[in-house]
């Protein structure tokens, strides 16, 4: 298997005359937790909905897990999840009813022992027979993390993971998944906004602007790239600089 | 076992019945989780079929045969309901997907459009019987009438009618994803379109000469003089039934390449994404 889970090669979307993400390359090594961080617009989630073949590309390649998301995305599809606030679950159906489709769709030979793995895992027995949409944010994101794990994928897409939550909860998501990337192997790519999250989980930062990756580095080797001294630092500066500093340092 | 191993996964298959039963799951789910959705599907059909009841049974002093054909509205109105509910079962299903901005979690699974799209055929039969058996079997104390008299003809026109329905369901579905939650009325009222020129309480032959042509390319206008036929005559017209069969063939055939082709510029123009209320 390659050493990348995933890699994009000119990876090119347009909407019109917008370019959304344009010819970004990029390479996220296996069994790593990199971040994809970028201002409002920046294209990550464009990036992310063409990793998880919800969105086609105008051009460029994009192998995950060693597959053409182009060409064949169902191959892969099966070993991969992603997790998003701002995407929902039906909020009539129970937590339990909700996990036994995505069971069903993902194809699980035993989804009962799985949901009962996941309900003691996350703590969802509580809430696990209430409809979604009673839940807090709290528990609807542990619920959304429960859904992104039900087929304990090799590469988790993650936008934004604690998003409104409160820190104990976000603390308890973080370790969660870190947890979950050292026992599994997984990697995992999270977009964030959330600068000490980054910090404590990546070990590798892509970040977007324009739709281009303008740089990329471990979260301590950006800092000191910049001359900075935090990530937070690092990124208003990206945030802020003109495009022709960006033209030039993509062009690097 | 703990949660961080490996879990076991049927192999994809390009085609897979378990999908399309977890997709049947989930509108069975949201159908059993509200009772008030469950009780307003067979509303309609029973308002109906109790109104046209007493309707028959003013016209049964009339001398026209056609008329006096005993249940002849009843069930031209429990079969168009059939048509109806088939649409409409369909296009409320795929709404709710859009209403719950849900479509991005289900294709960044293994999930394929034309499995979805079957899914919505499965729950749109489920949803007609709910709808309609009640009113059918209301009918016969309230009016000394039963439609399964018909016997295998009904059975027939049954199927017919959903096939087309579905069909429908299917087209009118894709312009939703098309033109976005804007066009959501589309989706009530699309097949209405058909009605004036189906037959359903007339026959075709009442139509202006220009009209009639475009009523016989709709599998409707054969079922429904299939069933005036049964019913009048008491014959069961198998031209009739072999042309809605292969207008059926024809119609779910274009309902299913528009849905998928709709879907393929969803993809292209990020409307997976944007969807929701």
């Amino acid at each position: 298997m390659s050493t990348f889970a995933i890699r994009t090669e000119s990876l090119t979307k347009t909407f019109d005359d917008v370019t959304a993400v344009n010819a970004i390359s990029i390479e996220v090594t296996a069994g790593t937790i990199t971040a994809l961080l970028g201002g409002n617009g920046a294209g990550k989630t464009t990036t992310i909905a063409m990793l998880l073949g919800l969105l086609k590309p105008t051009s460029g390649k994009i192998e995950v897990l060693g597959e053409d998301m182009v060409r064949s995305r169902h191959r892969v599809l099966g070993r991969m999840n992603f997790g998003s606030p701002y995407v929902d679950l039906p909020k009539r159906l129970t937590v339990r009813e909700n996990l036994r489709v995505f069971a069903g769709l993902y194809g699980l030979r035993h989804p009962r022992d799985r949901i009962e793995e996941l309900s003691t895992a996350l703590a969802l027995e509580e809430f696990i027979d209430r409809p979604t949409g009673q839940l807090s944010s709290g528990q609807r994101t542990r619920v959304a993390l429960a859904k992104a794990l039900i087929n304990a994928p090799s590469l988790l897409l993650l936008d934004e993971p604690t998003a409104s939550l409160d820190p104990d909860t976000g603390d308890w998501i973080r370790s969660y998944l870190e947890e979950y990337a050292r026992e599994t192997g997984a990697t995992i790519l999270l977009a964030s906004h959330n600068m000490h999250e980054v910090d404590r989980l990546c070990s590798d930062v892509l970040m977007m602007k324009q739709g281009q990756v303008v740089d990329r580095g471990p979260p301590a080797g950006l800092v000191k790239k910049y001359g900075r001294k935090t990530l937070e630092q690092v990124f208003l500066d990206i945030a802020r600089r003109d495009d022709d500093e960006i033209d030039r340092s993509a062009a690097q | 076992m703990n949660e961080f191993q490996q879990v076991p996964q049927h192999i994809d298959q390009p085609f897979a019945l378990r999908r399309i039963g977890a997709m049947g799951l989930r509108y069975l789910y949201l159908l059993r989780s509200s009772w008030t959705r469950v009780v307003e599907l067979a509303y309609w059909p029973l308002m109906q079929m109790i109104l046209w009841g007493f309707m028959t049974q003013f016209l049964l002093t009339s001398e026209s045969p056609v008329i006096k054909a005993a249940g002849m509205l009843i069930a031209a109105v429990l079969l168009w309901d059939v048509m109806f509910r088939s649409n409409i079962g369909v296009a409320v299903s795929f709404l709710e997907e859009m209403w719950s901005r849900n479509l991005a979690q289900l294709f960044a699974s293994p999930l394929r459009p034309y499995e979805w799209a079957l899914s919505l055929l499965f729950i749109s039969l489920v949803r007609t019987i709910i709808g309609v058996i009640p009113a059918a079997v209301l009918a016969i104390p309230l009016y000394n009438y039963s439609i399964f008299e018909m016997g295998l003809p009904l059975v027939a026109f049954f199927m017919n009618l959903m096939v087309f329905g579905g069909a429908v369901g299917l087209a009118v579905s894709a312009l939703v994803l098309r033109f976005g939650m804007g066009a959501e009325s589309l989706a009530w009222v699309g097949i209405f379109l058909v009605a004036p020129i189906s037959g359903i309480y007339y026959p075709i032959a009442i139509l202006p000469d220009w009209l009639q042509p475009v009523a016989w390319a709709l599998p409707s206008a054969h079922v429904f003089e299939g069933m005036r036929a049964v019913l009048i005559e008491g014959i069961f017209r198998m031209d009739l039934f072999i042309n809605a069969v292969m207008l059926n063939v024809l119609f779910l055939t274009a309902g299913f390449a528009i849905f998928l082709y709709v879907f393929r510029l969803a993809r292209i123009k990020g409307m997976l994404l944007q969807m929701g209320e």
